[in-house]
């Protein structure tokens, strides 16, 4: 990112009143933003510097958009979530779309520190985030995935759940909580698209591999290891 | 963003495309479509095309291309679908080639209507409407031989003496070979084995959504005689090459999803079949014929299509009987997800967009006009005749390409499946292939009377 960038992205379009106040008396510039296409077409020549998305009104447009966000060639960092005491369940599983949070009703000044922290810590250099588990490596900077160092050609979507799962080893997922967090709620198919894409990560893997991915009965899948077993 | 007639370019999904070539070294990029008659159509560009491609699609001249061809202007756009964009897993490794599917689009952006993943589409709209997702499963049969020699009888491998190994070993070697490539791919395999007849072959896929199956079998058509081709070996769809012995067919398994519920199981009824179920298979009885002549295209098709080699003759369904047109597979342990049932005429030859659409408007007509299911045929038809069978209300599958384009041409359900486009090229088409045949004087005619008469 360019090191001019001093451009916030704010969710939702309108802001609550007292986040615009806090950012505007803090001295940030921002600009709010009604969803991911606004993104692209709003965004400053140099790039965003961050993003603050307060999650209370609108919880799915505000997860669509940090997935997005984080999704980016440069992904948007640092972003600052706003969350109500009766979401922070929603957290779980959400450490890759985040970099730090505020609880609603904010308080100002804990705001602009949190803030400007993370702004400080976003100026270190950034290396490629290789994500490793036993032979896999997923190099999610440029998509690329291999296995015993040979090259994984995955397609976009196999790619997101295998990055998904390969993130969260040992755990165990539902269908509809990969559906929801991969492929987001809004997607037409069903559960059922799970198990194609399961089946054909594990073809791809291939007969030495695919038992990196196991089938929790009557649940869901695992990726590697169970913690306990 | 670029958002028409349900076509959504997805800007990760482009980005994604565009890093894996970098990444990867790609040379090359094929961009597949497919024609009227269901061939495999493809042209190249480079990669430094593939980000405009990707955004604007690439124009092209389709007057070429079996049914793309019209009076006013030839030029049409296609535009890759990323979702589709895998990296072949045969060729140089260091110059690696990669595949990605396209929609054609007229050059004002709207649906080509003589492309038949658009048809797909299209066709795929009123079940998505219900929130219906439509699934295939279909199992491919096929039959390796030397290479062809123009003229002569086809020689199977299981009788060829090929090189030093035994036959089996060389078939059996190919199949899991190409079972490999499939699954680099991301075409899982269920099942694959020998099959009754010398030197055929069947692989059955595990089930995905239509569009993605239909993708998947142009895929799997290629792999196949590629495959062959690399050992020297002539893989053939044919549906009937040999006389005497099995044809090729493609059983296809089928059930629509309502999200993670199978909408074809019921456990209060009997046979495990809700009424959703039964009334899609009504509307594929009631308009079977119609959708013949698309399920099974060639002259050669109806010589698969006759008693005594499993393959279906009569418009009737069962639970356990290989001679109707729909068989309703037990499922393992009740698996009320694997509640499904098989439509059997269908041949590996068609054009897999067009069958599909065929089909699933068919069931689609049944259950949105609630059609009755008629009662089970589960003896044996071979054995009836023609009386017994009228009887019962049982039809036949339409005899030869003849008959099905007749049966067909009155068709509004296939009409308005296909899009007159298609439709009007298709008749034309097959009429043409079928006077041609007429006018064949074949060697059982000249055996047969050249003497006697």
């Amino acid at each position: 990112m360019s090191a001019q960038a001093d451009m916030l992205a704010v969710f939702p379009e309108s802001p609550p009143p007292d986040l615009a106040r806090t950012l505007d008396l803090a001295g940030y510039r921002w600009k709010a933003v009604s969803g991911t296409d606004d993104v692209a077409r709003n965004e400053p020549a140099a790039g965003w510097a961050g993003a603050v998305v307060a999650c209370d009104v609108d919880p799915d447009g505000a997860w669509a958009l940090c997935r997005a966000l984080r999704k980016r060639d440069v992904p948007v960092s640092p972003l600052l979530l706003l969350v109500g005491g009766g979401q922070l369940g929603e957290l779980a599983l959400r450490d890759d779309l985040y970099d730090d949070f505020c609880l609603t009703p904010f308080h100002p000044i804990e705001l602009e520190a949190r803030l400007r922290h993370q702004l400080w810590r976003g100026g270190a250099s950034v290396k490629p985030d290789v994500v490793e588990y036993s032979e896999l490596a997923l190099n999610v900077e440029t998509y690329q995935a291999s296995i015993e160092g040979r090259p994984l050609d995955l397609t976009y979507m196999e790619y997101e759940l295998l990055k998904f799962l390969a993130q969260n080893p040992g755990k165990v997922f539902t269908r509809e909580l990969l559906l929801s967090r991969v492929w987001g709620y809004e997607y037409y198919g069903g559960a059922r698209t799970v198990d194609v894409h399961i089946r054909r990560l594990r073809a791809k893997l291939g007969e030495e591999h695919q038992n990196l991915i196991q089938t929790v009965r009557s649940v869901g899948y695992r990726f590697g290891q169970s913690r306990w077993g | 963003m670029l958002q028409q007639n349900g076509l959504v370019m997805n800007e990760q999904q482009r980005n994604y495309v565009l890093h894996t070539v970098e990444e990867r070294g790609v040379r090359l990029v094929r961009l597949w479509f497919t024609d009227v008659l269901g061939n495999l159509k493809s042209f190249a560009i480079s990669p430094a095309e593939l980000e405009n491609a990707l955004e604007d699609g690439m124009t092209f001249d389709g007057s070429s291309i079996d049914g793309f061809s019209r009076v006013q202007e030839s030029d049409v756009l296609a535009i890759p679908d990323p979702n589709t964009f895998e990296v072949l897993p045969w060729g140089d490794s260091k110059a690696a080639e990669a595949r990605v599917f396209c929609d054609i689009h007229n050059l004002d952006g709207t649906p080509f209507q003589g492309d038949p993943r658009q048809v797909l589409r299209r066709n795929l709209e009123e079940a998505r409407s219900m929130g219906l997702t439509f699934y295939v499963a279909p199992d491919m049969e096929f039959f390796y031989f030397e290479p062809p020699v123009r003229g002569q009888a086809p020689v199977v491998l299981d009788e060829a003496g090929f090189f030093d190994l035994t036959a089996s070993d060389v078939s059996g070697s190919l199949r899991k070979q190409t079972i490999r490539t499939l699954e680099a791919m991301g075409i899982p395999v269920e099942y694959s084995f020998h099959e009754d007849a010398p030197s055929q072959h069947e692989i059955d896929l595990r089930h995905n959504d239509v569009l993605s199956m239909a993708d998947a079998i142009m895929t799997f058509r290629l792999v196949v005689k590629e495959v062959a081709s690399s050992q020297g070996v002539y893989a053939s769809f044919m549906p009937k090459p040999l006389e005497g012995v099995q044809g090729s067919g493609m059983h296809l398994h089928l059930s629509l999803f309502n999200g993670e519920e199978n909408a074809f199981f019921s456990a209060e009824d009997d046979y495990n079949l809700s009424p959703i179920a039964k009334q899609f298979m009504a509307g594929l009885l009631r308009h079977a014929a119609e959708i013949t002549a698309v399920t099974n295209q060639t002259v050669n098709s109806y010589k698969r299509l006759v008693p005594g080699f499993e393959a279906p003759v009569h418009i009737s369904w069962a639970r356990n009987n290989r001679s109707g047109l729909i068989r309703v597979p037990i499922p393992k342990k009740g698996n009320p997800l694997a509640t499904r049932i098989e439509y059997r005429s269908p041949d590996p030859a068609c054009n897999p967009y067009l069958a599909f659409s065929v089909i699933l408007a068919a069931g689609m007509r049944g259950i949105r006009e609630g059609y009755e299911l008629p009662a089970e045929a589960d003896a044996n038809l071979f054995q009836m005749d023609d009386a017994q069978l009228f009887k019962l209300g049982i039809d036949q599958i339409p005899s030869s390409l003849g008959d099905a384009l007749k049966v067909m041409e009155e068709s509004s359900l296939v009409a308005e499946a296909l899009g007159e486009h298609i439709f009007e090229w298709f008749l034309r088409n097959k009429r043409n292939e079928w006077r041609a045949y007429k006018a064949h004087v074949s060697s059982f005619e000249h055996d047969r009377y050249l003497r006697s008469l």
